[in-house]
């Protein structure tokens, strides 16, 4: 993965800005895989299910 | 209408983090749930177009974000009330300290301009590469660099000043950031 990291801000804030960044970046995961952990709600499986009947006569 | 197995499994596999993309876009569970099943729709609809091999969950999240780009953003714009509906269903487990840190940063990511959230969102949490969050959003790599390091710069001033117990580490860089960051 390319990540060209933007030059540190010289002065007082930049230590505070990279700890931001870091605490940016994992509250951002977290919020995201609070999410993803759900799995699929069974209003979408029962979806393609329906719409794919045609081609999943008796499940796989 | 026949689903070849390989692409129900492959849209199975994509609707964890298209929801979650959804929420972030559109700040409510119930919306963006319709969202990805009317993605789901579309892109079953148009699976002819799809070339089987290539990025499936990109060009999903492409779908989902046109249409909520397209149709969303009318209705979102009645809906401003992004602290009360945001956290609907998301409620499940108990408000600790971690969780109210969460939702004080979840605010601060909706109050980020539309352009610069998603592509914070698709970089930093669905995973995309800069080239694959460029394609998705129809625009060039170097505007997507420069809008994640400007909705990072922007959500950092936002916890700063909402939450600068917390994020300050220290008493003289807080008073720093209170004589204005001089």
């Amino acid at each position: 993965m390319t990540e060209a990291a933007p030059p540190a801000p010289k002065g007082p804030s930049a230590k505070l800005g990279r700890d931001i960044q870091a605490k940016i970046g994992q509250q951002l995961r977290t919020m995201y895989d609070e999410v993803v952990k759900q799995g699929v709600p069974d209003r979408f499986t029962e979806l393609l299910n329906q719409l794919g009947a045609g081609d999943q006569k008796g499940k796989r | 209408m026949a689903i070849d197995t390989p692409v129900r499994e492959s849209i199975l596999a994509a609707i964890p983090s298209l929801r979650a993309f959804a929420i972030s876009l559109c700040g409510n569970v119930d919306r963006a749930d319709d969202l990805v099943q009317e993605t789901m729709l579309r892109a079953l609809a148009n699976i002819d177009s799809f070339q089987p091999g290539t990025n499936m969950p990109a060009w999903l999240f492409t779908i989902l974000r046109n249409h909520f780009r397209s149709e969303y953003r009318k209705r979102r714009r009645e809906v401003e009330d992004v602290d009360g509906r945001y956290t609907e269903g998301l409620k499940s487990q108990p408000e600790q300290q971690g969780h109210i840190d969460l939702r004080e940063f979840r605010e601060g990511l909706m109050q980020l301009p539309e352009d610069q959230r998603e592509a914070l969102i698709l970089v930093g949490a669905s995973g995309f590469s800069y080239e694959e969050t460029a394609h998705i959003c129809g625009c060039a790599v170097g505007t997507i660099k420069s809008r994640v390091n400007r909705a990072r710069t922007r959500l950092a001033t936002i916890l700063a000043i909402d939450n600068i117990g917390e994020f300050g580490p220290d008493n003289e860089t807080r008073a720093v950031l209170a004589r204005g960051g001089e």
